[in-house]
């Protein structure tokens, strides 16, 4: 099909879909109004639980499973992807050469805010159920914040400081967790993923049952499958050299 | 102005896909995927909004348990849906990784024969 009878295509297809579409959200409850059935109930069921986190409340504990699924599309284009980024038969991979030209400001920076940006998303993780965050945005942060050493333009210290296996392992140990801490549920309280344990203080560290829980499995995972990524296409970038008679067809 | 946001969502979600059709490069297809995910964001986030209404995370003593916040549901969905845009995004820049790999071009139009 040429560019152009494909882009008649689309301005057909399209713009039927556009015209359905507003006829659709032209019916939809007016932007901003007090009619919220769902909110009344989810934040019902989230303070009877003792989680203040509504949020995290409505992922882990009143629509676990979906999240089960969530991670498990995780874990698969994690998985995925690390072996679409396998080098080929015919590539090498070579050793990563330290230094290269990094700005002193840069480097500083770089090794200043590690720890710290690591301290916040484990902090984020930590107190998910309690204030805005939870394991899938501080399991990013984590896994992010370890390669600032990359931009500090020390790959070496980068791979030292980030054992792939481990990392990798994480990734399926938190997956299991998640699994585990449902299956848990059903052997204790009769349920898959049901909140078995105390509920403890509204407001407090201890609170919100198995949603802290299941909030550190999302995190171990998120933040190894976010480094296991950026590892495979960093070596992509970095290490792997291609073989002889690759490029252009 | 009651639907203008929504009227966004339909937008952002229209013209990702125009860009795909129009794509002459893999990486940037994946891009305008995303800008067409992002209308599902805006969409849940306006539906589940309320004027005036407190972010749905309560926290004793500072502010107690109260109904009147914006929906925490499609914000869950939200959140759902950027995790799971953010992989697909990753799977499919590592594939065209590969196809620039095995076909030394990123350019859709040139990718006409099935190889296998």
């Amino acid at each position: 099909m040429s560019r152009r009878a494909r882009l008649m295509l689309f301005l057909a297809g399209g713009g039927g879909l556009c015209a359905l579409l507003l006829l659709g959200v032209a019916d939809l409850p007016p932007f901003g109004g007090s009619f919220h059935p769902y909110r009344t109930h989810a934040v019902a069921a989230a303070v009877s639980h003792a989680t203040s986190n509504v949020v995290s409340s409505v992922n882990f504990d009143q629509r676990g499973l979906d999240t089960l699924g969530e991670e498990s599309i995780l874990l698969a284009s994690v998985i995925g992807a690390a072996t679409l980024l396998r080098p080929a038969k015919d590539e090498t991979e070579r050793a990563a050469l330290g230094g290269g030209r990094t700005l002193e400001s840069t480097r500083f920076l770089g090794y200043l805010m590690m720890p710290v940006t690591l301290v916040i998303g484990f902090d984020v993780i930590a107190h998910g159920h309690v204030t805005p965050g939870g394991g899938f945005q501080g399991g990013v942060v984590v896994g992010t914040g370890i390669h600032l050493l990359y931009v500090a333009g020390n790959y070496p210290a980068l791979q030292r400081a980030r054992p792939l296996r481990a990392f990798e392992w994480g990734e399926a140990i938190g997956a299991g967790a998640f699994a585990c801490v449902g299956l848990a549920g059903i052997a204790v309280a009769g349920a898959f993923l049901a909140d078995m344990i105390p509920t403890g203080t509204f407001g407090q560290l201890f609170s919100g049952g198995t949603v802290p829980l299941l909030n550190g499995a999302v995190g171990v995972e998120v933040a190894s499958g976010t480094a296991v990524l950026l590892a495979k296409f960093l070596e992509q970038a970095i290490m792997i050299r291609p073989g002889p008679g690759r490029g252009r067809r | 102005m009651s639907v203008y946001a929504y009227v966004v969502s339909v937008w952002l979600l229209l013209v990702g896909a125009f860009g795909i059709v129009r794509s002459r490069n893999l990486i940037h297809a994946v891009l305008c995927l995303s800008v067409s995910q992002s209308g599902t964001y805006v969409l849940l986030l306006a539906i589940g909004y309320q004027r005036g209404a407190s972010p749905p995370v309560f926290g004793e003593p500072a502010t107690k348990p109260t109904f009147r916040v914006v929906d925490p549901v499609v914000q869950a969905m939200t959140l759902t849906d950027v995790v799971v845009s953010a992989t697909v995004t990753a799977l499919l820049l590592a594939l065209a990784v590969q196809i620039h790999k095995r076909n030394g071009t990123l350019d859709p139009d040139e990718l006409r024969n099935l190889q296998g």
